[in-house]
């Protein structure tokens, strides 16, 4: 009998729970902004928390590396486990657990320093290197995880601030792997790019799932669909569905996935 | 034109799609082969083995249909990745029809075993299921190599096997006149002469497909309507 091959983006294998969250809810103020979500986020795989302006899901993704630690009115509640270890244990260093888990955001934010210097920071600060020479050879894998050393290699030291928003994106991008992370928090992170820079990046957060866990805050429904393997579904505050991304724009379960991804709500 | 997408899983799943239609039209052509074989050596066995077949292809078809939703819904295709998506769904249906007739050819083998053999008519109808079978192969070539040419030729050729039809649907009808004990093999060898007429026709239709593909366009009038046996009289 015919085995049929099956096409990279069909395939859902069974990867290890990185993330394990259970009853999380966040307040700002008074303002419930999420409410009750669990979800097990997966290893080696892209996850894309979609919904309306206002649903959570960034606020969501931001409890995930403890950004919201910097907003006073903020309060988090639940677990959330990293490898069995909860990230709001009082023995957790928040710098440590973002170089862990890292970040990019939605505006290309390039230090104003050089290319070089940009990914060198978070290394040097962590005591990764232990002479020049190291530092060179993670600048530089770094710099080739982000798929953008082939444009930069003999432009190292000028600034970074002189790339184009692709490009700049693709450094911070680097910039955020140099730590060695486990996890990649990306937020909004094509939004300021053209379909062809968001191509490249597209094609980048593919690769990056093979070493990393992603996940990926997007407005953009279309690009959920073509980049994840799970897709969160959020509205309100609440967790609405959460499941194979393939299912979900074929055939979600719950009536306001559909009506969200078929631009019937928003 | 550039051939390679930026975001390379986007081609993954593309060629994934085209490699369940390679592999489907390799069974179909295979169960047309053997279909007419069982039909004129009078093997049972074998014609059992292709009804038994047909399986496999049903559910690569249900498969292509999975998947070509998956990069609908997914990938938004546009150009001629959309015209790849919408004429691989078409061909897989297309495919999915003749599977089933070459089943249907074998159910009648098992029949007709049964029965003493009408003339060389089996042999005849081998003929025409190797011609069938020989379009199909080269509609499927012309699709991958987007050979519009090739493709062109295939759909000239449907004119013949038409011909042979409308010889063979004669002959039946000049045999059962003979003699009535001919009638029920007849009716019989007739529905495969029709079918495999029908499959053609399904060949022709994937042969328009790789036209499509390549230009964006249907192929004009190139076909001929030479199946005439519905104004006999």
């Amino acid at each position: 009998m015919y085995d049929a091959p099956k096409t990279a983006e069909s395939t859902v294998s069974q990867n290890e729970i990185k993330f394990d969250c259970r009853d999380c809810q966040v307040w700002y103020g008074d303002t419930h902004a999420i409410k009750d979500v669990n979800i097990q986020i997966e290893d080696n795989t892209v996850t894309s928390f979609i919904g309306p302006s206002g649903c959570g899901k960034s606020t969501f993704l931001r409890c995930l590396n403890r950004m919201n630690d910097t907003i006073d009115v903020a309060r988090v509640e639940g677990q959330f486990l990293l490898d069995g270890e909860d990230i709001y244990d009082r023995k957790v260093d928040p710098v440590q657990l973002r170089a862990k888990v890292g970040m990019v955001f939605q505006k290309p934010n390039p230090f104003p320093k050089s290319i070089y210097d940009n990914v060198a920071y978070g290394p040097k600060i962590h005591g990764m290197a232990k002479n020049k020479a190291e530092l060179d050879e993670i600048v530089e894998r770094a710099l080739r995880r982000g798929a953008i050393w082939d444009e930069v290699k003999d432009r190292l030291d000028q600034p970074g601030t002189g790339l184009s928003g692709g490009q700049q994106q693709r450094l911070c991008i680097a910039r955020a792997v140099a730590t060695e992370p486990e996890v990649l928090l990306m937020d909004e992170p094509c939004s300021a790019l053209d379909p062809i820079a968001t191509a490249l990046v597209e094609e980048l957060i593919d690769e990056l799932r093979t070493r990393y866990s992603v996940v990926i805050v997007t407005h953009s429904m279309q690009q959920a669909a073509r980049v994840s393997q799970k897709t969160a579904f959020f509205h309100l505050g609440n967790l609405v569905e959460f499941g194979d991304t393939g299912e979900i724009f074929t055939n979600p379960n719950d009536p306001r996935t559909e009506s969200y991804i078929t631009g019937r709500i928003g | 034109m550039n051939d390679k997408h930026i975001v390379s899983s986007y081609d993954r799943d593309l060629e994934g799609l085209l490699a369940h239609i390679m592999k489907m039209g390799g069974l179909v052509e295979d169960a047309i082969l053997r279909a007419a074989r069982s039909l004129e050596t009078r093997d049972e066995e074998l014609a059992e083995e292709v009804r038994r077949g047909d399986k496999a292809i049903d559910d690569l078809e249900e498969l292509i249909d999975e998947e070509a939703a998956q990069v609908i819904a997914r990938r938004a295709p546009a150009a001629s990745d959309l015209r790849t998506v919408l004429s691989i769904l078409k061909i897989a249906s297309n495919l999915e029809r003749i599977g089933d007739y070459a089943k249907n050819m074998a159910k009648r083998t098992g029949v007709l075993a049964q029965m003493s053999p009408v003339s060389d008519s089996a042999a005849a109808l081998r003929r025409m299921a190797r011609e069938v079978e020989r379009m199909l192969k080269d509609a499927l070539d012309a699709y991958v190599r987007r050979d519009v040419d090739l493709a062109c030729d295939v759909i000239r050729r449907d004119e013949e096997v038409d011909q042979m039809y409308n010889a063979l649907f004669r002959e039946f009808l000049t045999f059962m006149m003979e003699d009535p004990r001919n009638i029920t093999p007849c009716m019989h060898l007739h529905f495969i002469a029709k079918n495999t007429e029908r499959m053609g026709d399904h060949v022709t239709a994937i042969a328009e497909q790789a036209v499509y593909l390549v230009t964006g366009e249907r192929p004009s009038e190139l076909r001929v309507k030479a199946d005439v046996t519905s104004e006999t009289t």
